[in-house]
């Protein structure tokens, strides 16, 4: 890998930075339930992916995550079906979430793994705490990889979002909230 | 039976469904869990896989019966097998991955291994520990007492002296044998696909297993929210239960969709029973705009295909039923609900797809399915929510002493010559939960076959 000069490697972390600040503001729209402010942060043509993870025998790691459109997965999902997931969020109907759960989004782990054009490739780890009722707990942890896109009027958007979550028996009886 | 912790009551006790009640113990009480595992999952007729999920010599999936897991497997002669999965030696589980295939499953304990065909193949240290004087031969893999392939899908049973899978299904068995053809009555034509979803529900399994397919009061109330996705332009996402006419008379311009239940084996299922034989009823279109024609073009030709196979009939052919103890086979998702504890749930989606149906009609269907089914479904999710904290309210000192009515459209069954044997009523009715509970309470107080299946005799 060539060495950057100080220019290119002050453009990377500015980069690095813009991303970073991208997907905390995410997470604080999920967190404050602003979900109709983060459908506006998803792309028209976004695809958006839980796989479910197989336990699998050594060196068969290609087949450990379910792949989208073929095989069974938790999510796979388009614009279409998240903006109905958001305005059923909204119902104050929707029961496994009314009365809403505390959700928090914790996002680290930060990287820009590939830049061009006006698209990055970027991946982070995800910690994501749900509370909800009394004593309800529901803990997932996993990694995310994004594809984001240069928007005139949000600064970013989701073009392609893949959740690994690291669970393979769904330790949580429903999963409708957001990732 | 007679309850430890429950002032001596007995089962029949706390069972009375010609009044519809039924004790609140039946789904809180530890023993009665106990005597479940025993009386009804060492003895019932239990959904383990299917055949697709197996294809070549050497697969194997891990399924699960009652609390335990058991292999589906193809041995290497291409016969097909259900082992309790536990090595004979120390009993460690003798393969920990979901899926794949092996010639041998090895303990990682002592290294036991296995064939593919259960039996015992390889014990190390066999002459110097053992002399040689281990019996190999009376240590294979434990395989279940009965296997059946209805169709392509694989059932079990621990029990020797059950009857036959398609006596034990009775007058369901048309229901279920047709939910594994493909969508155009094509014999044998469904896929189940993989991985399956997993998931746990802190609730006793009888909650979901016996109201899924025995409650469409529920749907109103639970399932209002799916109203959303029909104003998004999303009505295929909306589950049935969500639409606006009323419950009670619900049903398409060619008949009413009503719940027809097993008088005396604890089957039934919702569907529709039409005015016309089936070949006389059109296609209604039921995908969204925005799907590729093709989707619809294929489901349309199916129907009429179907109709054609099916002609005369006034039931659509397909439409899956409540299996007794703890599945409901559907057209589009299979639905087990494993006992995992009194008050926890493990919970399994699976979901089917005609094998020959094009890529694009693949996508779509699996598509939409995942969206409304399991526990990041947008349907389903609801449904666990409120299945939990019954369970929970309903655990209590006081609580528990209460019982459950079951008595919506209690003594309106009726017959009707179109379905013989099967006791039908209106799509409101708990008649399929009562007939459940009535198959419960048998196989809790049966000793044997001989009690629970007197027709065996006769026939």
């Amino acid at each position: 890998m060539a060495i950057d000069t100080r220019e290119q490697a002050i453009d990377r972390l500015l980069l690095a930075r813009e991303i970073e600040e991208f997907l905390y503001n995410e997470a604080e729209l999920l967190d404050e339930r602003r979900y109709s402010d983060w459908i506006e942060l998803v792309a028209d043509d976004v695809h958006y992916h839980m796989p479910i993870r197989r336990n699998v025998k050594f060196g068969e790691w290609d087949r450990e995550n379910s792949r989208a459109g073929t095989e069974v997965s938790w999510f796979d999902e388009d614009k279409l079906s998240l903006v109905g997931r958001v305005r059923q969020l909204e119902t104050g109907l929707h029961w496994c979430e009314e009365p809403a759960s505390r959700v928090r989004h914790i996002v680290s782990n930060v990287q820009v793994v590939h830049a061009a054009g006006d698209e990055v490739q970027a991946r982070c780890r995800f910690v994501v705490y749900k509370n909800r009722v009394q004593d309800h707990e529901d803990l997932f942890i996993g990694k995310r990889e994004d594809l984001l896109r240069r928007d005139p009027i949000t600064g970013w958007k989701i073009a392609k979002r893949t959740i690994i979550l690291d669970q393979n028996v769904l330790l949580a009886k429903d999963m409708n909230i957001l990732f | 039976m007679v309850l430890k912790s429950s002032s001596e009551r007995s089962l029949s006790a706390l069972v009375n469904l010609d009044q519809g009640f039924v004790s609140r113990e039946l789904y809180v009480n530890p023993d009665i869990y106990q005597q479940e595992l025993e009386q009804i999952y060492a003895r019932a007729w239990l959904f383990v896989g299917h055949e697709s999920m197996v294809p070549n010599p050497g697969d194997f999936v891990q399924s699960r019966m009652g609390e335990e897991s058991v292999l589906l497997v193809r041995d290497h002669k291409r016969k097909l097998h259900v082992f309790l999965n536990t090595c004979r030696h120390r009993g460690n589980k003798v393969c920990r991955y979901d899926d794949g295939n092996t010639r041998l499953f090895t303990c990682s304990f002592h290294g036991w291994s296995y064939d593919s065909d259960g039996k015992l193949v390889g014990v190390p240290h066999y002459k110097t520990a053992f002399h040689e004087e281990l019996d190999k031969s009376a240590l294979g893999l434990h395989e279940v007492a009965q296997m059946c392939d209805l169709n392509g899908s694989i059932w079990a049973t621990w029990d020797r002296n059950a009857p036959s899978f398609e006596d034990y299904l009775g007058e369901f068995e048309p229901s279920i044998r047709h939910c594994f053809d493909a969508t155009d009555g094509t014999e044998n034509g469904a896929q189940l696909l993989l991985p399956i979803q997993k998931f746990r529900i802190p609730t006793n399994w009888k909650f979901a297993a016996f109201s899924f397919d025995g409650d469409a009061l529920h749907g109103t109330t639970t399932h209002r929210s799916l109203g959303v996705f029909i104003t998004e332009g999303l009505s295929v996402m909306a589950d049935e239960n969500s639409r606006p006419e009323p419950v009670v008379e619900r049903g398409g311009p060619f008949g009413r969709t009503l719940e027809l239940s097993s008088r005396e084996l604890g089957h039934g299922n919702h569907q529709s029973l039409y005015e016309r034989p089936i070949d006389q009823i059109p296609y209604v279109p039921s995908w969204e705009k925005h799907e590729p024609p093709e989707v619809e073009e294929y489901y349309r030709r199916s129907w009429e295909k179907r109709g054609k196979k099916f002609a005369g009939q006034y039931l659509h052919g397909r439409g899956g039923a409540h299996v007794f103890p703890n599945i409901n086979v559907q057209d589009d998702r299979h639905l087990l609900w494993h006992p995992h504890g009194v008050g926890m749930t493990e919970s399994w989606r699976i979901f089917p797809l005609d094998k020959d149906a094009p890529e694009i009609v693949r996508e779509a269907t699996l598509r939409y399915a995942l969206r409304s089914c399991g526990p990041s479904g947008v349907t389903e999710s609801d449904d666990m929510e409120n299945w939990n904290y019954a369970m929970e309210a309903s655990s209590g000192t006081i609580a528990r002493r209460l019982d459950y009515p079951f008595q919506s459209g209690l003594g309106h069954a009726y017959a009707d010559e179109r379905v013989p044997g099967i006791a039908v009523n209106q799509l409101s009715a708990e008649e399929n939960q009562r007939s459940r509970l009535r198959r419960w309470v048998q196989f809790m107080e049966a000793g044997s076959w001989d009690e629970l299946y007197p027709k065996k005799r006769e026939r």
